[in-house]
């Protein structure tokens, strides 16, 4: 069987003002139909990986590869207007700014909507019931009344709810989830996740998980890949992200608190020894 | 003396009340910490003390002085606030450089390209980031960006809300390493937002838990060693967030 994504030698650059500098120098990955974890600190290239996957890197941004295939279809060959049908419908992106990528003057439910009708052709009555049980399926307490609400209007985890629900309504072979939880408690975070790995396993999708939650992907991914300035330091499978020998990995897992916090100094990365961010 | 003082606080939206009857006293050079369930009301909490939420009942005061129900500019140097979304409280068309000299302008303060350099450093941001502009950051690097920008004007009161959990591990610990280190040097006082218990073991003295617009258990930090939470809301977001395992090494 052919992997849903292929990825090789993927390089994403932007202009500064101290000339070209490449943020992601030569990734490559396949995803099955299973759970891969992207972690790695601030600045390292997770969120422009999983947007260049999706072309959404926008000039004078530059992305290259020698190889981005998705369910045996070339991804780098298609021009933008053949790469919208796929967006949304097939392949999909939680952003980490939710509130950002939800349309201000739209409530959220009308945007929830949208998500579907884009793709498909649904009665307005079910289309209504499908956005409530969306709603509900990511614990939102009071969906009718949050259905009507302005994205201003919704706290933070809220708003990262409705991005999900938006994400998943149309469900997607390919699911790329960048900081999902990041605003949730651990309940709610779990329940979330738990309804992902749902459509994981009864629709058979794929899901590449950016976070820098280590124990957040640990728990719930297959396989992780460690990302630092623009690399991929290391590969393993989640069970063992604890056994973790690259020196900079082990260094981000000592940065965690503990609930039984009793450090005075958390231990924090030596920079010089990396170049990070 | 007390920092803030809320007295049987309401806060509504459109006339719908969205947190109910909040009472707290946290103390000078305290560190506090808010908890609890995604929507329960905790940022609108620090809105309404921050004069961004006006509906309100009750009373507010800061260091002694009843607060009013609207921003002031003279209060913006003894308080300020961290928003939860780092992309909505940076402006699209601002460098880094011009976000962070702003407040310097408005309150006519000197110096201001080296204080940005030295809040740059303070927040780990290279001198290469400071006449960028925020779509041209990470998101980690933009939520540092507004943390230097609220440590400009040196308040004595900081607001947070999430401050690191847009942050990775390590830039996390940096920063709640120098929030540590600020809060001794200069005395300052926190209430933050977090749904990260493990932060608030960390960073602070007591906290508040919240639940559907009210405050149901105010605990010591030290509970979150113990489990000793007596409201069942806060027992399950204990347990849920790894409390549970503790409780159970202790019982071995
Ligand atoms: N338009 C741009 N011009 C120049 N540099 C950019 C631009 N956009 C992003 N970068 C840089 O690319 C690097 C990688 O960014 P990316 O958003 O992928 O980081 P990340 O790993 O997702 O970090 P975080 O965990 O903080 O979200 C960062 O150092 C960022 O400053
Ligand atoms: N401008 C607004 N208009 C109407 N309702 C609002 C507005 N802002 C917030 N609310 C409502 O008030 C309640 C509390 O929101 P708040 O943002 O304080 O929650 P929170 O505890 O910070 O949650 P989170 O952890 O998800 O950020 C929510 O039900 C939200 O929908
Ligand atoms: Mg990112
Ligand atoms: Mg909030």
């Amino acid at each position: 069987m052919t992997p849903l994504l292929e990825i090789e030698n993927l390089r994403v650059s932007f202009p500064t003002t101290q000339g070209r500098i490449e943020v992601v120098k030569g990734v490559s990955f396949t995803l099955g139909r299973e759970r891969l974890g992207i972690v790695g600190e601030s600045g390292s290239g997770k969120s422009m990986t999983g947007r260049a996957i999706l072309r959404l890197i926008r000039s004078p941004g530059e992305v290259t590869a020698e190889r981005m295939m998705f369910d045996g279809t070339d991804l780098l060959s298609r021009s933008e207007r053949a790469m919208r049908p796929l967006r949304g419908a097939r392949m999909s992106m939680i952003m980490q700014d939710p509130k950002f990528s939800l349309n201000p003057v739209m409530t959220v439910g009308a945007q929830i909507a949208e998500a579907v009708r884009a793709h498909e052709s649904v009665p307005r009555r079910a289309l209504a019931n499908r956005v409530r049980e969306m709603l509900e399926a990511v614990r939102i307490n009071d969906p009718d009344r949050v259905a009507r609400m302005y994205p201003h209007e919704v706290s933070g985890g809220m708003g990262q709810r409705v991005m999900i629900a938006m994400m998943l309504i149309p469900r997607p072979d390919l699911l790329i989830a960048d900081e999902p939880t990041s605003a949730l408690d651990v309940s709610v975070q779990a329940q979330v996740l738990d309804l992902i790995d749902e459509l994981i396993v009864n629709n058979g999708m794929g899901l590449l998980l950016i976070s820098h939650d280590l124990n957040l992907v640990a728990r719930y991914c297959d396989r992780i890949l460690v990302m630092n300035s623009g690399e991929v330091v290391e590969s393993c499978d989640a069970a063992d992200l604890h056994a973790a020998t690259h020196p900079y990995t082990r260094g981000l897992l000592a940065a965690i608190p503990r609930i039984d916090e009793t450090r005075d100094v958390l231990p924090v990365l030596d920079r010089s020894a990396w170049s990070g961010t | 003396m007390t920092a803030i003082s809320l007295k049987s606080l309401t806060i509504s939206y459109g006339g719908i009340p969205a947190v109910h009857d909040v009472s707290l006293e946290i103390g000078d050079g305290e560190s506090f910490a808010l908890v609890g369930e995604s929507g329960s009301g905790k940022s609108t909490v620090l809105r309404a003390i921050a004069g961004l939420a006006p509906e309100w009942t009750g009373e507010i005061s800061v260091l002694g002085a009843p607060r009013g129900h609207g921003p002031d500019r003279a209060f913006a140097r003894t308080c300020q606030m961290v928003f939860q979304d780092p992309y909505g409280s940076l402006h699209p068309r601002k460098t880094v450089d011009s976000v962070l000299s702003e407040p310097l302008i408005v309150h006519g303060l000197s110096e201001r390209s080296g204080r940005v350099s030295e809040a740059l450093d303070m927040v780990g941001l290279g001198q290469e980031f400071r006449f960028r502009f925020p779509h041209q950051l990470s998101g980690g690097q933009r939520q540092r960006v507004a943390i230097a920008r609220a440590l400009m004007l040196k308040p004595r009161i900081m607001l947070l809300d999430e401050p690191t959990s847009a942050l990775d591990v390590s830039v996390q610990a940096e920063i709640l390493n120098l929030l540590k280190r600020l809060r001794r040097d200069q005395g300052l006082t926190y209430l933050m937002v977090t749904h990260n218990l493990p932060v608030v073991a960390f960073m602070c003295d007591r906290m508040a838990v919240m639940n559907a617009g009210r405050v149901v258990e105010t605990a010591p930090s030290s509970a979150l060693r113990t489990g000793d939470f007596s409201d069942p809301y806060a027992q399950h977001l204990y347990a849920a967030s790894g409390g549970d395992e503790i409780a159970s090494k202790d019982g071995q």
